[in-house]
């Protein structure tokens, strides 16, 4: 069986083991789950840009907020999307936040590294703009209560039941992206992250593709701004401000960019630490901190680079017992 | 490879020792003993408003102490739970809380935002919420029917600016300028303060918005109108510090009005001497002379070294509140409506003075007007700044000399009501 094979049956045989036993145990850690999984759709649509294309974007939260915001909004006001209608709303949800990658696409492309950073970190914080004043629309600071959870022959109020609902999606949607960045689509876009400019000559259209990655991120991001906005129950203007888009950015940096599972190691790790841990001691900030500054440190490929680091440093010190040097092992393919 | 089958036996090893481990520390958790009054106190423990969070637990577990966590022969277990005044994590700890640690009660969130994210878990899980901070005006006012197990024992944002707007008018101002922190609690407090100022004849001239956090009021302190009487400010958290220091030293002399928070003793500890004579209003100041104050005011200063902020009172009296009615109930826990109703129906004499309910569930209490000024009090022997009581206004309830219903009739005060007629 070759080494992707086995990556791919570990990964799922883990993620069942979570979706087995996380509902037998209790409420909080349900919730936590729950929240960690509608958060990694997104955190897998920031490494599909950052890990798979090379391109920071500090601005993917306005996507989730696109999506939640239209969750809650069509819920309160018009009553849709609390019946089988919510997979209309999800329709909606992932059409609307596509729109507005394209709409944003067209302005953040013009630019790269540092300065795309600040661009998607400007029209990120456009929206959150938006979201703080249009009073009449997001209700402000104040933010949107969404009353109950939909019911569709199943009662998503139960939490057990929207936990396999969200982890459903989050299964598909890992499924879309991992199909996606191994298409030859993906293949490309791995290939504008090495040499952009190897590829222009190969005749590639850079531009299209990656503008096209950019669309598909925004779309993952509606995706999860829906379930976001029934997992809390309120959608605020903390979830569109900046620091979320930072939070998904590091999840994915922490777990290990380019490897989509790594993001969502990344997102569980920090949800334990910020809402587990922090119920248990009061010093869990230092923790979380210090996980961060050792893991860019010393793991730049981050914590899914830990098998292949261990094997490294074994061939290393057995062939230097032996005596023999060894050929620096070639950067894999994620 | 030679190495291929340890290794996979390791990898496998490590996947089931994983599995096993998360088993034995995900077991759902044994339900609470009887006869014990769990309390849930959600509060930014970390964060920028972390000092805030900390005089909140510390008011609340100064009354545990005096009374040695024990109302009316059961035992209080106070657990706490950081929110970092963000509303999703408030609302997943509150769920923890309720779901998980079984409390019969959650108290707590600072922000508007906690609080109308946290009174709607109170009625989904059927849990008695008391804000003892949270000061939306309308969670007690057009929006009370929808949290059936939500009361305040804090107060509501515009409550403090109604008898302020009308002071302002009685002093003689004619023309006031107004400038608050831009979101929903700013808007309420400017809104109050606007409605009785100009009731009474007097005219907002102008209202400026800098955003909440801003340092630098560089921008706005030049644009500030010069035939304005005074201004109405309303600065929270460190734009509180920033603000009195910024005007005074742009050359204006004219006097400040601080909405509620602006001169707090969480923050006054921190001015100099420019803020003597600004004068603010607020359901509570450390500087009140009664007795109940004076040994609050003492014992909270030798205990945390610092004077104690409406935060710790608002929490201290909260405590104090749910012991009179556990005192009312022998003891026994009566399920969270007839709880509620007790409570509802409470004199209670707390450390800022006669407090009781109104028929929303919002307390009913006395407005001090206070100037700042340097003096000794208490018997403490250096001259610090306090927030001197010059006027009290008694029973002053959430809707002022209005009337539930006609006040209930206007919206909600926003950033364009009361909309500024006089506006220059």
């Amino acid at each position: 069986m070759s080494a992707a094979r086995i990556k791919i049956l570990a990964v799922a045989a883990v993620l069942a083991a979570a979706a087995l036993i996380v509902p037998h145990t209790n409420s909080f850690i349900i919730l936590l789950a729950t929240r960690a999984f509608a958060f990694s759709i997104l955190v897998m649509s920031v490494d599909l840009l950052l890990g798979f294309t090379g391109l920071a974007s500090m601005g993917q939260a306005a996507y989730l907020g696109i999506g939640a915001y239209l969750t809650a909004i069509l819920a309160t006001r018009y009553h849709i999307g609390l019946g089988w209608d919510f997979w209309l709303v999800l329709v909606l949800a992932m059409l609307g936040s596509a729109l507005l990658a394209a709409l944003f696409g067209l302005l953040a492309m013009r630019a790269s590294g540092v300065y795309f950073l600040m661009i998607t970190l400007a029209l990120g914080q456009c929206v959150w703009g938006l979201a703080y004043r249009w009073n009449s629309l997001t209700g402000g600071d104040n933010g949107i209560n969404l009353s109950q959870r939909p019911k569709f022959g199943i009662d998503l109020a139960d939490e057990a039941t929207f936990f396999y609902v969200v982890f459903v999606l989050f299964a598909l949607s890992l499924i879309v992206l991992y199909t996606l960045v191994h298409s030859p689509f993906g293949r490309s876009l791995t290939g504008i992250r090495e040499r952009e400019l190897r590829m222009k000559v190969l005749g590639y259209n850079t531009w299209l593709h990656k503008y096209l990655a950019f669309i598909v991120a925004g779309a993952f991001g509606g995706l999860a701004g829906v379930l976001w906005a029934h997992t809390a129950g309120i959608v605020g203007t903390d979830d569109v401000v900046l620091t979320t888009s930072v939070d998904a950015l590091l999840m994915v940096v922490l777990g290990g960019a380019g490897t989509l599972i790594g993001g969502v190691i990344g997102a569980a790790l920090v949800t334990f630490v910020r809402e587990y841990l922090s119920t248990l001691v009061h010093w869990w900030q230092y923790v979380l901190g210090g996980i961060y500054v050792l893991v860019i440190l010393y793991l730049p490929g981050g914590l899914m680079s830990v098998p292949q680091r261990l094997r490294e440093w074994r061939t290393a010190s057995g062939a230097a017992d032996k005596g023999v040097v060894m050929p620096a092992p070639a950067r894999g393919a994620g | 490879m030679t190495n291929k089958l340890p290794e996979k036996l390791a990898s496998r090893t490590a996947l089931f020792v994983c599995a096993a481990a998360a088993a034995l520390v995900l077991r759902p958790l044994p339900a609470a003993a009887q006869q014990e009054l769990r309390i849930g106190v959600i509060a930014p423990v970390t964060g920028i408003f972390a000092q805030v969070g900390a005089d909140m637990t510390n008011g609340f577990k100064m009354y545990l102490d005096q009374t040695n966590s024990t109302f009316a022969g059961t035992k209080v277990v106070p657990i706490i739970e950081d929110s970092q005044a963000k509303p999703d994590l408030a609302v997943t700890k509150a769920r923890k809380l309720i779901l998980q640690d079984h409390v019969q009660m959650i108290i707590g969130g600072v922000l508007a935002t906690e609080g109308y994210a946290l009174a709607p878990v109170s009625t989904e899980l059927k849990t008695v919420y008391i804000s003892s901070v949270a000061a939306a005006d309308d969670l007690t006012q057009r929006q009370l029917g929808k949290y059936p197990y939500f009361i305040r024992t804090g107060w509501s944002s515009s409550q403090p600016d109604h008898p302020f707007g009308q002071w302002a008018c009685d002093k003689g101002y004619k023309k006031v300028v107004t400038i608050g922190a831009d979101y929903a609690f700013g808007y309420e407090s400017v809104g109050g303060f606007q409605k009785t100022f100009e009731d009474c004849g007097g005219q907002i001239i102008q209202k400026i918005w800098p955003p909440i956090g801003t340092k630098d009021f560089g921008p706005y302190i030049p644009t500030i109108k010069a035939d304005a009487d005074a201004v109405f400010s309303l600065m929270v958290g460190p734009m509180a510090l920033q603000f009195p220091k910024q005007l005074r030293d742009s050359g204006f002399t004219k006097p400040i009005l601080g909405g509620t928070v602006s001169y707090d003793e969480a923050a006054l500890p921190f001015m100099g001497d420019e803020a003597v004579g600004d004068v603010s209003a607020l359901q509570y100041s450390a500087a009140l002379q009664t007795p109940a104050n004076a040994a609050f005011v003492k014992a909270f200063r030798a205990k945390y070294g610092k004077v104690p902020s409406y935060f710790s009172e608002t929490n201290y009296s909260t405590a104090m509140m749910i012991d009179d009615v556990m005192k009312q109930t022998g003891g026994q826990w009566p399920g969270p409506e007839a709880f509620l109703a007790k409570l509802q129906a409470l004199h209670v004499d707390t450390p800022r003075g006669p407090v009781s309910f109104d028929d929303m569930r919002n307390p009913v209490q006395n407005i001090y007007i206070k100037k700042v000024e340097k003096t000794k009090l208490f018997g403490y022997d250096k001259p610090e700044l306090w927030n001197v009581v010059i006027r009290t206004y008694p029973n002053v309830s959430q809707f002022w000399t209005y009337g539930k219903d006609a006040f209930l009739k206007q919206p909600v005060y926003s950033r364009d009501f009361p909309p500024c007629k006089y506006c220059e």
